[in-house]
């Protein structure tokens, strides 16, 4: 199970981005793209999540995750198609086997929510703004 | 304030980093790394003994690493061939990582290696997704295995630049269902080559060895459907490439 590598490595980079953007107090959640050929499991993940957050600034965040189900395009013919599980990376149309595949093997952090001291100066309120999306 | 920071990060872009790093570099000192990828029991260090043996024979300058939870003994098998060998603890972790590979070369590979197996973790899940900076990546499995194990373990056949079966000799035995697999292959990694192999009887070995000494003077390997940079095509279903370091708020 490399799901606790992999939100090591979520945490880490999610901490690097706060430590340069500075005075950030809390992160509240993480969004994450797994595409379905990523080879990782997101249920294993949030649980190992949970863990890798423990005693850092992500303490407590939510991790949502976004999957991109897999799907190719066959060269030859044209031809788009949801590769499935297990995937079929041969065209099911023309048999072809010279295929592009356009989603699917995702594993990259979107957006983080987080809390800083750096409120804008035309924003009098301290309550926190919805997210847009 | 509360704050939305687009990242848009791969999140194993560090490993993905330090992989192009060290292959550059080795590739600078004419080194190969092949990654045996398989699941435990596989045959692997048996396939790996006749193939060191062999490159020894012909005076191919090879080495060897091997990566395991805990134990030296497939260390032991492979160094009785007399190239160098080193053991890999990795302490309970299920994978090998690039920078960690990078660390356990530091002083020890010698200058004039052409070719350095590795010998990953036996586990088909967790290893497919690190590139150690290798040039071939080989994945292994044994007749035993079932004909449906590149369906099960699609990430690992399917990023293969190469895919050898073991233990061809008791294929029969076992009705292992050679059709049945490559088809299995075919449809996770298409135009993949597939070797047939029984280190006892030594059918197929000096394959792996004549495939890695192809690579390491350029010749271009295998390239799989999965591990190919997707292609965009002016779809509204896009997804960025996932390098931007720059964040950007929106708030």
């Amino acid at each position: 199970m490399h799901e606790m590598s992999v939100a090591l490595a979520v945490v880490d980079q999610v901490e690097e981005a706060a430590t340069r953007a500075g005075d950030v107090t809390a992160v509240r959640s993480v969004r994450l793209q797994v595409g379905e050929l990523a080879g990782v499991v997101p249920d294993a993940l949030a649980f190992s999540f949970e863990l890798a957050c423990a005693g850092t600034l992500l303490e407590g965040a939510e991790l949502i995750t976004e999957a991109v189900p897999g799907r190719a395009r066959c060269t030859p013919c044209a031809h788009e198609w949801a590769v499935g599980m297990p995937p079929r990376l041969t065209c099911p149309a023309c048999g072809g086997t010279r295929t592009d595949l356009l989603a699917g093997r995702e594993l990259q952090i979107l957006d983080v929510h987080w809390e800083d001291g750096l409120g804008p100066a035309h924003t009098p309120t301290r309550e926190p703004i919805p997210e847009e999306r | 304030m509360c704050r939305v920071v687009d990242l848009r990060q791969a999140v194993l872009a560090k490993n993905d980093a330090s992989a192009h790093e060290l292959r550059a570099h080795l590739a600078a000192r004419g080194i190969a790394v092949v990654n045996l990828l398989s699941s435990p029991g596989s045959g692997k260090t048996a396939l790996l003994e006749r193939e060191l043996l062999l490159a020894r024979e012909r005076a191919v300058p090879v080495a060897a690493l091997s990566a395991d939870l805990a134990t030296e003994n497939d260390a032991a098998r492979l160094a009785r061939s007399g190239v160098p060998v080193k053991q890999v603890l990795t302490d309970g972790l299920c994978h090998l990582e690039a920078g960690m590979l990078a660390g356990h070369l530091d002083g020890w590979l010698p200058d004039d290696t052409r070719l350095l197996f590795v010998e990953n973790v036996g586990n088909l899940v967790c290893p497919a997704s690190y590139d150690l900076g290798e040039t071939l990546r080989v994945t292994l499995a044994s007749v035993t295995e079932g004909e449906d194990k590149p369906l099960k373990y699609p990430t690992a056949f399917g990023l293969a630049h190469l895919v050898v079966v073991t233990k061809t000799d008791i294929a029969e035995a076992v009705e292992f269902d050679e059709a049945a697999f490559r088809a299995n292959v075919e449809q996770v990694n298409p135009g993949v080559e597939v070797i047939l192999t029984s280190a006892r009887r030594g059918q197929g070995v000096g394959a792996l060895l004549d495939r890695a000494l192809a690579a390491v003077d350029g010749t271009p390997v295998h390239s799989p459907v999965m591990a190919r940079q997707p292609h965009h095509h002016g779809h509204p279903h896009t997804h960025p490439e996932a390098t931007g370091t720059m964040a950007h708020t929106h708030s």
